[in-house]
């Protein structure tokens, strides 16, 4: 069955100005979902650490937002796309401190525990794509 | 393609001169002349580079299209010319004028070289899309510039806002407010180093009540910033960390464990007085 999707927005992810602005839909969208102030948090914390991921690491991309009601359940979405390098070693990446770039190497491992549902598709030499949810 | 058969480029090379004076002559007539912005000497100078750039341009490359390699000396002087104007405080409209401007000169000059009506008609338009397209160039110019200008000023005031205070002989504070990007921690981050070594202080309080979201990225200047600041001598504590924020840091797996971390500024306050060897005495 198709999750109904009550509102989605496409947003670019080519500048550090993109990954502000997503930051701030979901900040808003999460109030307007009824988000307590640690899960508004978690989830925008989330966003931009895949967002981030997005752009230093995939190239750049693009982030669609859902805001979900399913029943008597409500979620955020978040899928994130890019045409990069892709990611060889998906548990490799998802461990805590792995890092090809100089960063913590925390961003992957933190955003899937910030996260309900967390998931990786990724293909070398073709691109990224990361999605994750949060339910209220 | 039109641009081929065209005259313009034989009759702008036969009548340069007269061009040119009857184009400075409207020019200094006209009401978006500055006076005030720009020398007539200056007006000249361009005006000439223009007009010559353009002979020769049409010479060599197409009429109906100025992205071309033959077009290059052209869009470059428009650039110079756009950057140059919008700096003293010409707006758009009036650089964009000056390439407009040529229109009458060169409009008359078409109308007595050419008999046929037909022919001056296409003649004339040809004429006229390609001052329009080069008027436009140097909108599109004047647009990037203000950006930039824009750019240079946030830039300016990202220093503006975060200034290093000094709470108490040798404790420097530094409230950061608002998102904390790379460019941002960068200015930030040298600021107390170098306030640190301006005062001798030994302890700096870090203060992120007003930063939304600290992820990773953020995290990681923080750490970059306590461990530089020990290099210089001085012991940092982040004070500000809300609880929804602690509670994230610790799924995102940051370690802040050799940091000293405080819920606020005062906190924060009371621990570097204690350890700066001042006494406290809660006034009752
Ligand atoms: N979209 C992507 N495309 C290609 N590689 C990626 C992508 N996202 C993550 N990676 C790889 O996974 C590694 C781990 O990512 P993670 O976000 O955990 O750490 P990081 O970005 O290096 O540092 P930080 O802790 O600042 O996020 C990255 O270093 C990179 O090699
Ligand atoms: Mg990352």
């Amino acid at each position: 069955m198709a999750m109904p999707v009550v509102k989605a927005e496409r947003c670019p992810v080519r500048s550090g100005d993109n990954v502000v602005r997503i930051r701030q839909i979901v900040r808003q969208w999460t109030v307007e979902l009824g988000f307590s102030l640690v899960d508004q948090t978690k989830i925008v914390t989330a966003a931009s650490e895949i967002a981030r991921n997005t752009l230093d690491h995939g190239g750049g991309g693009e982030a669609l937002v859902e805001s979900l009601s399913e029943g008597g359940r409500r979620g955020l979405r978040l899928v994130f796309t890019d045409k990069g390098p892709g990611i060889e070693n998906i548990d490799q990446a998802l461990k805590d401190g792995f890092t090809t770039g100089g960063g913590l190497g925390l961003g992957l491992g933190g955003a899937r525990r910030l996260s309900s549902e967390f998931s990786i598709e990724s293909r070398t030499g073709e691109g990224t794509c990361v999605t994750l949810t949060r339910w209220k | 393609m039109k641009g081929t058969s065209s005259r313009l480029a034989e009759i702008i090379a036969k009548h340069e001169q007269d061009l040119l004076a009857q184009w400075i002559k409207e020019q200094t007539s006209a009401v978006t002349q500055r006076p005030d912005l720009m020398s007539e000497a200056e007006l000249r100078e361009q005006s000439r580079a223009l007009l010559n750039g353009i002979r020769n341009a049409v010479q060599r490359g197409r009429l109906d299209d100025i992205t071309g390699s033959e077009w290059e000396s052209v869009r470059e002087l428009l650039d110079e010319v756009s950057r140059g104007r919008a700096r003293t405080g010409f707006s758009p409209t009036e650089t964009a004028m000056f390439v407009f401007s040529l229109k009458q000169p060169l409009f008359s000059r078409l109308r007595a070289e050419i008999r046929e009506p037909e022919a001056l008609a296409d003649e004339l338009w040809t004429a006229s899309v390609l001052l329009d397209k080069l008027g436009l160039y140097t909108t599109e110019v004047s647009q990037k510039s203000r950006e930039e200008v824009i750019l240079r000023q946030q830039q300016d005031m990202l220093e503006l806002s975060t200034p290093v205070v000094e709470l108490w002989d040798g404790v420097l504070a530094l409230p950061l407010i608002g998102t904390l990007d790379s460019a941002r921690t960068q200015v930030v981050m040298e600021n107390l180093l170098q306030k640190i070594v301006q005062t001798g202080a030994g302890i700096a309080i870090v203060d992120i009540t007003g930063v939304p979201t600290v992820d990773t990225l953020v995290a990681q200047h923080l750490l970059k910033t306590v461990a530089a600041a020990r290099l210089m001598g001085a012991d940092c504590i982040i004070s500000g960390i809300r609880p929804q924020i602690a509670q994230t840091i610790v799924h995102l797996g940051v370690d802040l464990g050799t940091v000293t971390t405080k819920a606020t500024l005062a906190a924060a306050f009371v621990v570097a007085l204690e350890r700066s060897g001042a006494t406290i005495s809660k006034g009752r």
